[in-house]
C-alpha cells in the first residue's frame, strides 16, 4: 500500500509539473494581456502601458517568467493577483467558502434525491414512476441552467417575492437564516441537473447489480429484501458512483459558473471567468494548479475507496 | 482658472440629455427633501464589474473610481457643468487668483486646515507632495504619470501650502489634478513597497465614507466618516454590489435589492419597460464617450480621404441609433461631447447618401468589380471591422454597416475578439483595419487630445500616446501644442474648435454618436446628480440621502 501511494504521488507530481507548463504557456501565448483592460481608460497613455508592463515583468521572455513563477511556487509563494493586488491563495480562499457551500448543499440534495429516484426507478422498472423519472431526467438535463435560474428568479423573487433574487446574504444582516434563505434557489437550480445525472447512473448501476448471481443467491438463502437491498445491491451499485463522486471533487473548487452568475454568488466559477477575462495570470494559474491537484487527489481517493468498498481490489 | 457654464445645447441634445425630463421630474421632487441630521440608512449601488483596486494612484477602471470618489478626495473636483470646485484646496489655482503664474509655470496651492484622514491624523501639504512624488516614483506602479512628470521643485511652504514649477506650461494639469486623489504619507510612506501595501486593500482617505469591508466577488461596504470636513455624508453605509449579469442586475433593481444601477446601468432594450416600474426613476445621462468607426489610416483600403468620406456618406447613422440604440444616443460629429465648453456646434452634419458615396468613389477611381466590390490600383475596398466579441448591440450595428457599405461597393467583414485580445496589441499597435469603439477622448472637462491625435503619439511608430488611428496632421500637431500651453479659455476654445474641424474634415474617426447611459434610482433617493466630467456618477454619494 505504501509503495502504491509513493508511486501514485510521484506520478502526480510529474503530471502537476506538466500541467503547470502547458497552462502557463497557453495562458501567456493567448493574445491580449492584463493591461488590455486599461487600453481605453481615459488618461492612460502607451508610455504608461509600457512602463507598467516592464514593472510587472510582462516584457520578459516566457521561459524566464515561468521559471520565476515555478521557483516562487516551490517556495510557497503563489504570487499576487494583478486584479486584487492580494496573495493568490487569499483570493482563492476568499471565494472558496461560497462555492463550497453551494456545491455541498446542491450535491447533498442531488445525491439524496438522485439516488432515491435511481434506486426506486430500477426496483420498479417500467412502472409509471420509472417512466416519469426517465422523462424528468431528460427534461432536467436539457433545460439550460441559465434559463431555469432566471425563471426561478422571475417566479419566486419577482412575482411571489418568496426568495431573494440572488447574492449570498443581505448586506448588514448575515444571520444564518438569511444565509439559508439565499441558498435555497441556487442550490435547487444547480442540483436539478445533478439529480438527473445521479439518478440515471444510479438506476443503471442498480439494474446491473440486481441481476447478478450473488443477489439471486442472497435471495435464495432467504434474506429479507431490505437486507438484500441495503447490504448487497446498493453497496455494489455504489461502486461506480464512487468514481463519479471522486471526479466531482474538483467541481467543489471550479464552482458552477452559470448558477453563480445568475444568482450573483461570489464563488470560484466567477472568479475563474473574471480572472481569465482580465488576464490575471497569477490567479488563473493558482486556480488551475488547485484544480489539477484536486483532480489527482479525487482519483487517488476514488481508488482508495474502491479498495475499501470492494474486498476483491488490492492496492499494491 | 474659471471655466464657463455649459454652452447652450441644441434641441436634440436637450431631448437626449434630459432623458425626456424623467430625471427632472423625479430629481426635482426629491431634491427638495432636507437631509437627515445624522447619517441614516444605506444605498446599494449595482455594478456589472467588480471594484478591486483601492489605491487611487494605481491603474483602474471606472467601477474602481466610483469607490475612490467616496473614500478619497482630490484637491478640487469637476462639477457636471465643467467648472472646478475646491475640495482639499482652499481655492482652485488660476491666473486670476495668482495660484498660477502668468507664464503658467509656477503653481501655488493653499489647502484647507480642517481636514483629517480617516484614522484621525491631520491632512497636510506633505501628503500632497508625497502623492505627486509617489506617482512619479520609478518603482511604483502608477496608473498615469502624465502631467505629474512635469512637476519640478515641489516645495512645502507651510503645513497647508505648497508650490511647484512645471517644466512647461500645461493647462491640462488642472484637470489631471481633479482626477488625482490624495493618499496619506504617514501610511504609504512608512511601508517598504507601496505596490503591495496593506493600505491597497484597506484604504484610508479623507472622503465622506470610510472603508468598511470587502467580500470578494460580492460587495464593498463603506461607512459614514463622522469627521468629514465637507457637508454630509447623510448615509450610514454605502454598498457597491457586484452583479456580473445585466439581466440579473435589472431584476435586482426591479425587486428593490439594489437602489441604483451604475456605469452600464440599464440596457436600451429595457428602457421602455423600466420607465414604467413603480417607485423607480430612470434617467438617460449623456456620457463623454464617443462611439466611432476608427480606421487605421496606414491601411491602404482606408488611407485615402475619399474612401473615408464615401464610407461616412454611406453610413446610415440614424438607422443604427434608432433601431439598435432605441434612439437614445445623440449623433456625433466631434470627438468631444456636446456638453464640453470647447465643443464646436458648427461642424458639418453627416448626411446619409449612398448616391454621393458612390459618386465620390467613382471620381476617385475606385472601380466596381464583377462581385460589386470596388478596387483601385490592386487594392480591393475590403476591410475588417472589429469590436469586443459578445457585445450584442455593437454586433447588430456592424451588421447594418455591412449592408450599408456593400451598397457603395465596400466589403466590410466582421472580426470580433474578446476584450483582452482586441484591446491588447491588436488595437494598441494598430494591427486592425477598422474598429468600432467608444472612447472618452478628453480628461474630465479638458478637450486636450494630444494622446489621441498627435503624430508623436502613435504607438505603432514608437510614439508614447494612444493615436492608434495613426492620424498625422501637422496643423493639428501645432494646434495641440498651443492648446496645452494656453490658459486663456476663449483662446483655448478657438484652438480646439480648429482641431475638431481638422479631425472632422480628415475623418480621422468616423464619429457615430455620443453615448447616453440609462441609469435607474429608487424613488426617494435625494442628491443623485450625473456628472459627465467624472468617470462615475457615484462621484457625490456624500450628498445622497433618503427622503424621509
Amino acid at each position: 500500500m505504501a509503495g502504491y501511494l509513493a508511486r501514485r504521488l510521484g506520478q502526480s507530481l510529474l503530471l502537476l509539473w506538466l500541467v503547470s507548463m502547458i497552462a502557463f504557456a497557453i495562458l501567456h501565448l493567448a493574445p491580449g494581456g492584463p493591461l488590455s483592460q486599461f487600453a481605453l481608460t481615459p488618461g492612460m497613455s502607451e508610455a504608461d502601458m509600457q512602463r507598467l508592463a516592464h514593472q510587472m515583468g510582462l516584457d520578459r521572455a516566457l521561459p524566464v517568467q515561468y521559471a520565476e513563477w515555478a521557483w516562487r511556487l516551490l517556495s510557497g509563494d503563489w504570487g499576487r493577483s494583478y486584479r486584487d493586488n492580494q496573495p493568490v491563495l487569499l483570493v482563492i480562499f476568499s471565494h472558496l467558502a461560497a462555492t463550497f457551500e453551494l456545491m455541498l448543499s446542491s450535491t447533498v440534495i442531488a445525491v439524496l434525491l438522485g439516488s432515491w429516484v435511481g434506486v426506486l426507478g430500477a426496483l420498479r422498472r417500467h412502472s409509471m414512476f420509472d417512466a416519469l423519472s426517465t422523462v424528468g431526467a431528460m427534461v432536467a438535463l436539457s433545460i439550460p441552467t441559465f434559463w431555469f435560474g432566471l425563471i426561478v428568479i422571475y417566479v419566486f423573487s419577482v412575482k411571489l417575492g418568496w426568495l431573494p433574487a440572488g447574492s449570498r446574504f443581505t448586506v448588514g444582516d448575515g444571520s444564518f437564516l438569511d444565509f439559508l434563505h439565499h441558498l435555497i434557489a441556487p442550490s435547487l437550480v444547480l442540483a436539478l441537473v445533478t439529480i438527473a445525472i445521479w439518478s440515471r447512473y444510479m438506476r443503471a448501476a442498480m439494474l446491473e447489480v440486481i441481476n447478478q448471481d450473488f443477489v439471486r443467491t442472497a435471495r435464495a438463502k432467504g434474506l429479507p429484501e431490505r437486507v438484500i437491498l441495503t447490504r448487497h445491491t446498493i453497496r455494489n451499485a455504489m461502486l461506480p458512483m464512487i468514481t463519479i463522486a471522486g471526479l466531482q471533487l474538483p467541481t467543489l473548487l471550479s464552482g458552477a459558473l452559470v448558477t453563480e452568475t445568475v444568482f450573483t454568488w461570489p464563488g470560484m466559477g466567477r472568479l475563474f471567468l473574471d480572472s481569465i477575462s482580465y488576464r490575471d495570470y497569477p490567479t488563473v494559474m493558482g486556480i488551475l494548479m488547485c484544480s489539477a491537484l484536486l483532480v489527482l487527489l479525487g482519483n487517488l481517493l476514488a481508488d482508495l475507496c474502491y479498495a475499501v468498498a470492494d474486498p476483491r481490489i488490492r492496492l499494491d | 482658472m474659471a471655466y464657463p457654464a455649459l454652452p447652450s445645447l441644441d434641441r436634440r441634445a436637450l431631448l437626449g440629455v434630459a432623458g425626456a425630463a424623467l430625471l427632472g421630474t423625479g430629481a426635482r421632487a426629491q431634491g427638495t427633501a432636507k437631509p437627515p441630521p445624522a447619517p441614516k440608512g444605506q444605498v446599494i449601488v449595482g455594478l456589472s464589474q467588480e471594484p478591486t483596486r483601492f489605491n487611487p494612484l494605481m491603474p483602474a477602471i471606472e467601477v474602481d473610481q466610483g469607490v475612490w470618489w467616496n473614500l478619497f478626495s482630490p484637491l478640487w473636483n469637476v462639477l457636471p457643468d465643467g467648472t472646478f470646485s475646491a475640495v482639499l484646496a482652499k481655492e482652485v489655482p488660476s491666473l486670476a487668483n495668482g495660484g498660477i503664474s502668468a507664464d503658467g509655470l509656477n503653481w501655488r496651492v493653499r489647502l484647507r486646515d480642517d481636514v483629517k484622514w480617516h484614522d484621525g491624523k491631520p491632512f497636510t501639504a506633505e501628503d500632497v507632495k508625497f502623492t505627486i512624488e509617489l506617482v512619479t516614483n520609478p518603482k511604483f506602479r502608477a496608473g498615469s504619470r502624465a502631467g505629474h512628470d512635469m512637476v519640478r521643485d515641489l516645495t512645502v511652504v507651510g503645513p497647508h501650502e505648497l508650490t511647484w514649477k512645471m517644466s512647461a506650461a500645461n493647462a491640462v494639469y488642472i484637470s489631471r489634478l481633479a482626477w488625482t486623489f490624495m493618499v496619506p504619507k504617514h501610511i504609504l510612506g512608512a511601508v517598504a513597497d507601496p505596490n503591495d501595501a496593506p493600505f491597497n486593500n484597506a484604504p484610508v482617505g479623507t472622503g465622506p465614507f470610510m472603508w468598511g469591508e470587502r467580500v470578494a466577488g460580492d460587495h464593498v461596504l463603506l461607512r459614514a466618516n463622522p469627521h468629514y470636513f465637507g457637508d454630509g455624508p447623510y448615509l450610514e453605509r454605502l454598498v457597491f454590489k457586484y452583479i456580473p449579469d445585466m439581466t440579473v442586475m435589472y431584476t435586482q433593481f426591479r425587486t428593490g435589492e439594489i437602489d441604483y444601477t451604475s456605469i452600464q446601468g440599464i440596457t436600451p432594450d429595457r428602457y421602455a419597460e423600466a420607465r414604467k416600474l413603480p417607485g423607480r426613476i430612470i434617467s438617460v445621462n449623456p456620457s463623454a464617450s464617443i462611439e466611432s468607426i476608427t480606421p487605421n489610416l496606414e491601411m491602404p483600403q482606408v488611407s485615402e480621404l475619399a474612401v473615408r468620406q464615401a464610407l461616412y456618406y454611406g453610413m446610415n447613422k440614424k438607422a443604427i441609433i434608432d433601431a439598435i440604440y432605441y434612439g437614445l444616443p445623440t449623433p456625433a460629429e466631434s470627438f468631444l461631447p456636446k456638453q464640453s465648453w470647447a465643443y464646436d456646434a458648427g461642424l458639418p452634419k453627416q448626411e446619409y447618401s449612398p448616391a454621393k458615396a458612390n459618386q465620390i468613389l467613382d471620381a476617385a477611381g475606385w472601380v466596381r468589380g464583377s462581385d460589386g466590390i470596388r478596387s483601385k490600383g490592386g487594392v480591393r475596398l475590403a476591410f475588417t471591422n472589429s469590436t469586443t466579441a459578445g457585445n450584442q448591440v455593437r454586433e447588430q450595428a456592424q451588421q447594418l454597416l455591412v449592408q450599408d457599405w456593400k451598397a457603395i461597393g465596400a466589403a466590410m467583414s466582421i472580426k470580433n475578439m474578446p476584450a483582452a485580445v482586441i484591446w491588447g496589441d491588436y488595437f494598441r499597435l494598430s494591427k486592425f483595419d477598422t474598429v468600432m469603439v467608444g472612447v472618452t477622448f478628453g480628461i474630465g472637462p479638458d478637450p486636450d487630445v494630444t494622446d489621441r491625435f498627435a503624430s508623436t503619439a502613435i504607438p505603432a511608430k514608437g510614439g508614447s500616446g494612444r493615436n492608434t488611428t495613426q492620424f498625422a496632421n501637422a496643423k493639428v500637431d501645432k494646434l495641440l501644442r498651443e492648446g496645452i500651453a494656453e490658459f486663456d479659455l476663449a483662446k483655448r476654445k478657438a484652438i480646439y474648435v480648429a482641431i475638431q474641424q481638422e479631425v472632422r474634415n480628415d475623418l480621422a474617426i468616423l464619429p457615430m454618436f455620443q453615448y447616453a447611459t440609462i441609469e435607474g434610482v429608487k424613488q426617494g433617493l435625494v442628491g443623485y446628480k450625473p456628472n459627465i466630467n467624472a468617470l462615475s456618477n457615484c462621484w457625490n454619494c456624500g450628498s445622497w440621502s433618503w427622503a424621509s
